[in-house]
């Protein structure tokens, strides 16, 4: 009898739900209400793009970081005076010639001394006398050589030459927001300026560029004729600035002090390049590992979200599931529509957000003038990471809906 | 392909010996009390008795929505009470018919589409559906309406949707739990007409009312009382096989 029952239940095969039916019945489901799938989407699109334009601007953004310590770091020596730096008396022991020496040395770009002039108060007025509005910008001692290495750009007029440094001329070179508070911008009647009292006349405007921006805000005059009216350097010891060939840094460090002073090249001391491979390294993986837990965040936000809209409409489908069930739905068919609905939502919703996440780094890229670098994988994986959050959203509410009774689901 | 195997006149569609139901709750009720009962091809049996008295619950037994909890239950001579979910699915999908008091069809879907249905889980090839579905709308009468929503039908046209897609597969036993519960007069009279077209076209109908004049039309009546079931002899038409 047993075996008699069993042979008829063998015919009797388990419906069947084909893959194509079940892809209708899932678009159906989410198309009935495109408002909510919408809705649910949103918090995968929001997951999904911010994770593709997190990842995505990190990298771009690493890039760009990476380019500027390459181009900065890799083609810059200072060369300290480190023995006026201990020195109790004011000292300098870089020759006049300084420039010279070191633009001999193979792979050097331009090179210049400079230091800061202190001063007790606000010093550089328009007109002379006390009585006048002075201000407390940063006026510095610079070689002829300094302006060009450091990059700075002329806006207008000239820098100082070796003409002013050898005849020690009262001139000045302006950085540009120096000169707009001055409001000096019109070179050609020769302004002058009063230093601590002293006249100078300005005979250009430049911009400081990264390496020393911040001759922006202040006065650059000659060198030599900072030592006639104010000595040696008194305050921060005097530096020199090489601009080198890229990959010649380290070389020109080396070099430098004995090109200098061959006599004695240990007052000196070259700082080469850190090692910023090391550094630049240290940043963007703090810098990644901090974004990767937001857009994680944001994702686990997404699948609660997916999760949330799927138990409901479990619930509130109860009835649908009673009748599919009693048009012969197995428990398996009804937890995998559920779970497809789930699945397709996670999937649409990351293939949104991939593409909102693709269009935010190009527009950050395009409006910061960035290289855009796009990891082809991040594009293919984001979606599918999308479909996966789905999946595993669906989870516990497609359990929920394949446990219903059919009977139960039909009352509710 | 439809497995059940064609029931000699002596083999019961349904045979109930002793089965009993009992809702876990808490409290616990038990709801059907030790019933036996056998219904042969091609009867039309109606049940009555008063709210509560078990009907539903004896339907939903019958067509599978649920396991008694005692006895044992026969369609078509297999014991489904404790046959595997994927066989009784497949019962369900391909032999049993259901006709609710609330209709149930799916809101978003033409009426059409909501027979359609049926098909998917009978493993009906895809190409043949349509011209099916619409085959069983003729028979209710309702080819014309076969692409309007269910909120643009009546209630009676509604039902008969309903009653189409329970047709569709040509199942051997046709289950109705009150399917006039929610008419008026004249459309009960036009769902009860229907019935029994599908009677005379040899469905076996299993028919729970409260309405009088529905279950007068059926062949065989049985009441239900707390639980409790019995041959309903008084009047009647034709008088069909007492159990
Ligand atoms: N889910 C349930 N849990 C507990 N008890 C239930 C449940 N469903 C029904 N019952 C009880 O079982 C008994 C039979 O219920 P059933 O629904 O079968 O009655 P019915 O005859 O169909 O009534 P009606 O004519 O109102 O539809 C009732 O006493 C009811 O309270
Ligand atoms: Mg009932």
């Amino acid at each position: 009898m047993a075996g008699h029952r069993r042979e008829k239940y063998g015919e009797l095969a388990g419906p069947r739900l084909r893959p194509r039916d079940l892809g209708t019945e899932v678009l159906a489901g989410l198309l009935q209400r495109p408002g909510r799938s919408a809705l649910t989407m949103l918090g995968t699109v929001l997951g999904i793009g911010a994770f593709v334009a997190i990842v995505g601007l990190s990298q771009v953004a690493s890039g760009q970081i990476g380019k500027q310590f390459n181009t900065l770091g890799a083609t810059q020596v200072t060369v300290v005076d480190v023995a006026a730096a201990r020195a109790h008396t004011p000292t300098l022991d870089f020759p006049p010639n300084a420039d010279a020496l070191v633009s001999r040395i193979h792979g050097v770009l331009g090179a210049g001394v400079w230091w800061p002039i202190i001063f007790q108060r606000a010093t550089v007025s328009v007109l002379p006398g006390p009585g006048e509005q002075s201000w407390g910008m940063p006026v510095d001692a610079v070689s002829p050589g300094l302006l060009p290495a450091s990059g700075a750009h002329l806006s207008s007029g000239v820098l100082i030459n070796q003409f002013d440094e050898s005849h020690t001329q009262n001139v000045a070179v302006l950085g540009q927001s120096a000169a707009a508070q001055l409001h000096i911008s019109n070179l050609a009647n020769a302004p002058a300026i009063f230093i601590a009292g002293q006249p100078f006349t300005v005979i250009g405007i430049i911009t400081g560029d990264a390496r020393l921006p911040q001759f922006n805000f202040g006065v650059a005059i000659p060198e030599s004729t900072a030592l006639r009216l104010w000595g040696l350097p008194n305050g921060q010891a005097a530096q020199m600035l090489i601009h080198t060939r890229l990959g010649a840094a380290h070389v020109v460090a080396q070099q430098a002090p004995v090109a200098i002073r061959p006599d004695n090249p240990t007052l000196l001391s070259a700082l080469a390049p850190a090692n910023l491979g090391h550094l630049q390294h240290a940043v963007t993986t703090n810098l990644n590992t901090l974004f990767l837990a937001l857009a994680g965040i944001s994702l686990v936000v997404g699948a609660v979200g997916i999760a949330n809209t799927t138990l409901v409409a479990v619930l509130e489908r109860a009835g649908e599931i009673g009748l599919r069930r009693a048009l012969g739905a197995r428990p398996r068919h009804i937890g995998m529509q559920f779970l497809a609905e789930s699945t397709a939502l996670g999937l649409f919703g990351g293939l949104i957000g991939s593409a909102c996440g693709v269009v935010t780094i190009l527009t950050v890229t395009i409006a910061h003038h960035w290289t855009a670098l796009l990891d082809p994988r991040l594009v293919a994986v984001a979606p599918l990471a999308g479909g996966v959050i789905g999946l595993l959203a669906g989870l516990y509410p497609a359990l929920r809906a394949s446990a219903l009774e059919p009977a139960e689901a039909l009352r509710r | 392909m439809i497995v059940i195997p064609a029931p000699a006149s002596q083999i019961p569609v349904i045979e109930l010996s002793g089965v009993g139901y009992t809702y876990h709750g808490p409290p616990p009720v038990q709801a059907l009390h030790r019933l036996d009962l056998a219904i042969r091809a091609g009867e039309h049996v109606a049940v009555m008795g008063p709210s509560g008295s078990g009907k539903s619950t004896l339907l939903n037994l019958v067509g599978l929505l649920d396991r008694p909890t005692q006895g044992r239950l026969l369609i078509n001579g297999m014991d489904m009470g404790a046959a595997p979910e994927r066989t009784r699915a497949a019962v369900r999908a391909r032999s049993i018919g259901f006709v609710f008091q609330a209709f149930h069809l799916l809101p978003h879907r033409s009426a059409v589409e909501n027979v359609m249905l049926a098909e998917v889980y009978a493993d009906i090839p895809r190409r043949r559906r349509r011209a099916e579905a619409m085959t069983a709308l003729e028979r209710v009468g309702l080819a014309a309406r076969a692409t309007a929503l269910p909120t643009a039908l009546s209630g009676g046209e509604r039902q008969r949707v309903a009653i189409a897609r329970a047709l569709v597969n040509r199942p051997s036993l046709l289950l109705c739990d009150e399917p006039t519960g929610n008419l008026d007069t004249v459309t009960t009279g036009e769902i009860s007409e229907l019935l029994l077209d599908l009677h005379a076209g040899g469905s076996t109908l299993l028919v729970i009312t409260h309405n009088p004049a529905v279950a007068e039309r059926a062949s065989r009546r049985l009441a239900i009382c707390d639980g409790r079931l019995m041959e309903y002899q008084a009047g009647g038409r034709g008088g069909g096989p007492s159990a």
